[in-house]
């Protein structure tokens, strides 16, 4: 029962790295660019959750109304204005300038809000469970996490094969340039991808901030979480990253049950070895 | 039968070349004699100045030259670091032994790693190596007799082995430094004019053309990967020596050991051996001039070098370099046609 319950927490957990990975898998698709600022991006979103919480005094599943349009945002300006520009065959200045400005939103935000941890306060959301069974509760705020997330990733998945906009993403990401030939405007295109993965990071990071301390340093980690569900699930495939989520939950549930010192350790362990048994992942979709 | 006589000649080294060479020569001669003129504190940064250096130039022949873009030489720099505190205090190997031994265990840990990230490609290629420098660093701090994650102080014993004095410990920790830089310097600028340079350089301009010429890009990638872990590895030996100790999150340190470098190196200049020591000095007197404003240096840092590669990718050094034709380390080869009328058209 006690092993049931852990593959439970960690099955829901996954569903937070899910969203972490979605966006980051769409920008990859679309466009073959891996934003290295993405984990920051997350943290950015909470401190904007932040503020207007305390700004304004909204609860903070209620700021998201705010804060996914204003990451939808920065996310088309950061494409058109700066990403843009960076792409072509090589891969070296995408990856170089996101990199830089991976440095410097966390350092704005050190100078900004300190280094002290923060987190959202969602009353009694974060301690309210269900009761399933005897042995077995399930928080209310992770089930919550794990819902946004599948709905999230269906709304993608629909987006992505039944719209016009998905056909552009799909188009662009086979063959840029003949796509152009067609009448899409690329340049239009990338920003559109760029703002909604970055709507996606603001959902993820107004969740983190409820679900657990932040502070400005803790970016990079959720950039390798959001890395390893995406590898784990395959390339291109949204439902195959909310497995990759799920097994990066997990194995961090398994690990942290053992000793709590394993549990992020765990879960890139099982990164290395889905990588050395399937190095395209357990759903791949996608040639790289 | 005599062969027809050559119109044309190979030059590697141009007018202007020589004269900057001069300029680096002054340079070299004032390092050399640093502690006859400088005090501790100044012995102190000619070390850091020069691990720098070190490390820029293994991370540019990667990146700059085979397209591996690692954002995880943090990870050798730590297992170098680890490894020398492991020899010298568990096993007792005299420090100056350990150290080398600290540079070899690196690049040999970096075979089986290259194994896993190798299957990686391109920029999944960069989190990947940093996904295996958090294996490392998380590994390690569960090392009890190492410290844990709250590590280590290098022993009185240990320290007193390599010097008795201060004075003198210092001035060879000063040494080390020095030759690990220059070496490190010296050893990419043979390596890039010799045949397997020629390679390199090849892979750089075009992967498939490289391949389609003969070089067998999997293996020079790989050589250069192993190189660049063993000069990071003996850099990370020489850093804790230094520090006189040892954590996991000091030791695998992204900000410190990979971050600063890559700002280094594009700052300066990518691909090129010149690069780097234009990126070293610009990142030391930026942290002179911005030492009181905190995280302000990184931000700067970090604007300057995302401004560097949208406007101009070649760096400080290409600006300045190109339009002159110089170069302090000539790897080209130039045709010199001694007769004009040969010149094709």
């Amino acid at each position: 029962m006690a092993w049931t319950n852990i593959v439970l927490q960690g099955t829901l957990l996954g569903g937070l790295y899910a969203l972490f990975a979605a966006g980051l898998s769409l920008m990859f698709g679309v466009m073959r660019l891996v934003n290295i600022a993405h984990g920051d991006l997350i943290v950015l979103s909470a401190y904007c959750a932040l503020v207007i919480v305390q700004a304004t005094g909204l609860h903070p599943l209620l700021s998201l109304a705010l804060v996914v349009p204003l990451m939808f945002a920065l996310g088309y300006a950061l494409q058109r204005g700066l990403l843009n520009r960076t792409l072509g065959g090589d891969i070296l200045p995408s990856l170089l300038v996101t990199f830089g400005l991976s440095v410097i939103i966390q350092n704005l935000l050190l100078e900004a809000f300190s280094a002290d941890s923060r987190r959202l306060q969602a009353g009694a959301l974060e301690t309210a469970s269900l009761r399933l069974g005897d042995q077995i509760a399930v928080g209310v705020l992770p089930a919550i996490v794990f819902a946004m997330a599948i709905a999230v990733i269906a709304l993608l998945q629909l987006l992505l094969y039944r719209t016009a906009l998905g056909r552009a993403f799909r188009a662009t990401s086979d063959d840029a340039e003949t796509a152009q030939l067609y009448g899409v405007d690329i340049r239009h295109v990338f920003a559109l991808a760029t703002a909604l993965a970055l709507a996606i990071v603001s959902i993820a990071g107004v969740l983190l901030a409820i679900r657990t301390n932040f502070d400005p340093s803790i970016g990079p980690a959720r950039l390798l979480y959001a890395f390893e569900a995406v590898i784990i699930g395959g390339l291109g495939s949204p439902w195959g990253t909310l497995a990759g989520g799920i097994v990066l939950g997990v194995a961090q549930s398994l690990g942290a049950a053992v000793d709590p010192g394993l549990e992020i350790l765990a879960g890139h362990i099982a990164f290395l070895l889905v990588l050395v048994v399937r190095p395209r992942g357990l759903f791949p979709r996608l040639a790289d | 039968m005599t062969p027809a006589p050559l119109s044309w000649r190979i030059e590697r080294s141009t007018a202007a070349s020589r004269t900057a060479l001069a300029g680096v020569g002054l340079a070299v001669v004032a390092f050399l004699t640093l502690p006859l003129w400088g005090d501790s504190g100044d012995m102190r940064l000619g070390v850091e100045i020069c691990y720098y250096l070190a490390l820029a130039q293994a991370w540019n022949l990667l990146a700059g030259y085979t397209g591996l873009v690692s954002v995880g030489q943090q990870a050798y720099v730590g297992l170098g670091g680890y490894a020398f505190f492991a020899l010298s205090v568990l096993w007792g190997v005299p420090p100056l032994t350990a150290l080398m031994l600290a540079g070899a265990i690196a690049a040999l840990l970096a075979l089986p790693t290259a194994f896993v990230v190798f299957r990686l490609r391109g920029a999944y290629f960069a989190i990947g190596t940093w996904v295996v420098a958090e294996v490392f660093r998380l590994s390690l701090a569960r090392v009890t007799p190492l410290g844990g994650g709250t590590g280590m102080s290098l022993p009185v014993a240990v320290v007193r082995e390599v010097a008795e004095g201060r004075a003198l410990r210092d001035v060879i920790i000063y040494y080390l430094g020095l030759g690990l830089g220059i070496g490190t310097i010296l050893m990419a600028f043979s390596w890039l004019r010799s045949r397997h340079g020629l390679a390199l350089t090849a892979i750089r301009d075009s992967e498939t053309a490289a391949a389609s010429v003969g070089v067998d890009n999997r293996r020079t990638k790989l050589a250069v990967y192993l190189i660049a872990a063993g000069i990071s590895g003996l850099v990370g030996a020489l850093i804790f020596l230094e520090k006189l100790r040892i954590s996991p999150d000091a030791a695998f340190s992204v900000g410190d050991w990979t971050a600063s470098v890559i700002f280094i190196v594009v700052i300066g200049g990518i691909g090129s051996i010149e690069g780097p020591i234009v990126g070293t000095i610009v990142f030391f007197a930026l942290r002179a001039l911005l030492v009181d404003y905190g995280a302000w240096y990184l931000i700067t840092l970090g604007l300057l070098a995302v401004v560097i590669m949208v406007v101009a990718p070649q760096g400080l050094w290409g600006v300045i370099a190109r339009p002159l034709g110089l170069q302090l380390f000539p790897v080209q080869r130039r045709l010199h046609w001694l007769d004009a009328a040969a010149r094709p058209e």
